[in-house]
């Protein structure tokens, strides 16, 4: 079975303070430390623990990004996938989640890939947006919030999160499943993988390779716009009880208020 | 001069910090208060190849070059001294032996084992008479009927005496040479010879989660080919073993000192006197900048030390400074950090009392400060 794993270098959301260009209305990605994606890691250990499970399988880590993005490709690889493909292309630059899509479900569809893993949502952008236009631009179906999977034949049955408990959902192959954060935990790099990362495959891609033309994606070709960035409001003070005799009541009453009780 | 640590190097760096930080730090006080040998923590670094990080994938190790594994060194300590040494005993001392001295039988037998982590090693050179002056030697090994017969004890001996330790290789004197020095050879001595006894662990200042105990040989016997080389070969191969030792030992120090430093910083940020963070009292913040100073030094003298290691060229004297300087910059470190956290750092709750503890070891252990100073001392020509 072909499996990929859609990554995303992000800047390290366990240092970096996140800053907006106020020009561009962008993310700076210059200057701040950039990683996997941690989400990301938790979606390859998945990935990973099923391509073990299922056998005979390969797993490709894909992504689309700046050259420097090879290095979270190199990471996928320490992690155990079996190689990576970086899709880079200077016309890229400034691209939305519609094109992101597009360019990544181009790459799949020349690969030609049974099982796709995304992670729900980057720690970055978090528009979500990317794993359901993959699906879309391939026209298959997509499983969201997967906290276990199992492959049967030819079908993917996942169990799915919702809010007070989870569906088991089945579906034909190929499929997009993405992984519901919190379900798998991040495997750590082995020592021989990290060493044994540069001798596996990293191929780049460029536009031109996917026949897909520089005045459909990237700043030129993006149908989203950001129209105006602000600041998050500043949170109210909060309310302080004073226990005069009477604060387990009005704690109680609080939480009532917010159907919390 | 390129200073850039390459793509393998920073991965293992890296992921030994997130190791650390995730892993060892949320329960080092545990092991250090309890004394507990961190099993499944030992265990989880041995299948991510933290074991053997510097030998070849032959015999089930990850191939990494000897400054990645003092990087990882250096970052495990950050987490946890008694990890870092469990790890680097395990590694500069238990398995490099083998590695380097070993006959290719030795080595499948012995170092496959220990680099993929399913087993520990320990080296037994000091003895109750016999600490710096190491070829004062009194474990003694006799050759009767194809078996050495041994007699002798071993004192602080890390790593002996784990569920998951597989023996110990010790120096012993196996004759008399014709300047009337003791012969010295390096035997192997499995767990569970007859006559080999190991002791109950000592109760420490420090270095709490780590296996340390005083071993007894009487009339203990291990087969002929349970050596290291030949007879006689014992002396220049535990030098040999503690040169790379005491660069392992400074990114342990190195770590250490970090830690002081982390816990020091963060510390001076948060706590207000006078109405202002201590970090904006410039008497904090010159003790900070000396903390960060040394650690910077120190760092790169174990840095250039492992280079001249991998370059194969002479390091006996910088590994000597590198180990001399960083123990001793990781002990300032930690004075200064309990200083910085006032009374707070006395208490146990805070780490930095831990590390006080912790550091005092590192000018003893592998080589005294002094010893040091007396390799420096020998390559001006003194």
């Amino acid at each position: 079975m072909k499996m990929f794993v859609c990554i995303k270098q992000v800047p390290d959301p366990n240092t970096a303070i996140s800053k907006l260009d106020p020009a561009t209305k962008r993310l700076v990605r210059s200057g701040v430390s950039l990683v996997l994606d941690p989400g990301d890691e938790s979606t390859i250990s998945a990935a990973i623990k099923l391509r073990d499970k299922v056998g005979n399988s390969e797993l490709v880590a894909l992504s689309m990004g700046p050259a420097s993005a090879q290095e979270a490709t190199r990471r996928a690889l320490a992690m155990g996938v079996d190689r990576a493909i970086l899709i880079t292309d200077p016309a890229l630059a400034g691209s939305d989640a519609f094109s992101t899509a597009q360019v990544l479900a181009a790459a799949l569809k020349k690969e030609g890939a049974d099982l796709i893993f995304c992670s729900t949502e980057s720690t970055d952008g978090y528009t979500g947006m990317v794993p359901g236009g993959i699906a879309e631009f391939l026209g298959i179906p997509q499983l969201t919030f997967a906290r276990e999977i199992t492959i049967e034949g030819q079908k993917a049955i996942i169990k799915r999160v919702i809010p007070k408990g989870y569906q088991t959902i089945e579906s034909t192959l190929p499929a997009v499943i993405t992984i519901a954060s919190g379900s798998y935990e991040a495997i750590y790099p082995t020592m021989k993988g990290i060493m044994g990362a540069k001798k596996k495959t990293l191929t780049q891609m460029s536009l031109a390779d996917l026949g897909i033309a520089a005045t459909q994606v990237g700043e030129a070709g993006a149908h989203e716009r950001v129209l105006s960035i602000g600041k998050a409001e500043a949170r109210a003070a909060g309310q302080i009880i004073k226990d005069d005799g009477n604060a387990a009541q009005q704690i109680a009453e609080f939480l009532q208020r917010y159907q919390l009780l | 001069m390129d200073f850039t640590l390459n793509e393998e190097q920073t991965a293992i760096r890296q992921t030994c910090r997130e190791f650390a930080e995730q892993e060892i730090k949320p329960v080092a006080a545990e092991i250090d208060a309890t004394g507990t040998f961190p099993y499944p923590l030992i265990r989880q670094m041995g299948e991510l190849g933290l074991l053997g990080l510097p030998f070849p994938e032959e015999y089930g190790g990850a191939g990494a070059d000897f400054l990645s594994y003092c990087l990882a060194i250096e970052e495990i300590s950050r987490g946890d001294a008694s990890i870092g040494i469990t790890m680097e005993a395990h590694t500069s001392l238990g398995a490099t032996p083998f590695y380097l001295f070993g006959s290719q039988q030795q080595k499948e037998q012995y170092l496959t084992p220990l680099a993929r982590g399913e087993q520990l090693w320990s080296f037994g050179l000091t003895e109750p008479e016999a600490g710096s002056d190491s070829g004062g030697t009194q474990t003694r090994a006799v050759l009767q009927d194809g078996h050495w017969l041994i007699n002798g004890s071993k004192a602080f001996i890390t790593n002996a005496g784990t569920a998951m330790t597989g023996g110990v290789t010790i120096t012993a004197v196996t004759g008399c040479l014709s300047n009337g020095r003791n012969e010295i050879s390096n035997l192997i001595v499995p767990v569970g010879t007859p006559g080999y006894s190991i002791g109950q662990p000592y109760k420490k200042m420090g270095w709490k989660a780590s296996d340390t105990r005083p071993l007894a040989f009487t009339e203990c016997l291990i087969p002929e080919e349970n050596i290291l080389g030949q007879p006689g070969d014992g002396f220049k191969q535990f030098l040999r073993i503690l040169d790379a030792g005491r660069v392992a030992i400074a990114a342990l120090s190195v770590g250490l000192a970090q830690a002081c430093l982390d816990e020091a910083l963060s510390y001076a940020q948060q706590r207000r006197q006078f109405g202002q963070p201590i970090s904006k009292f410039q008497s904090i913040q010159f003790k900070l900048a000396d903390m960060d100073m040394e650690i910077e030094l120190a760092r790169l003298m174990y840095y250039k030390a492992a280079w001249l290691q991998m370059q194969g060229k002479p390091y006996s004297r910088e590994a000597s400074m590198a180990k001399l300087f960083a123990s001793e910059t990781s002990k300032r470190a930690a004075d200064q950090a309990v200083q910085i956290h006032g009374g707070y750092g006395f208490m146990d709750e805070y780490p930095v009392s831990r590390y006080w503890r912790n550091v005092k070891i590192n000018e003893i252990g592998e080589g005294t400060s002094e010893v040091q100073r007396m390799v420096i001392a020998k390559s001006l020509g003194c």
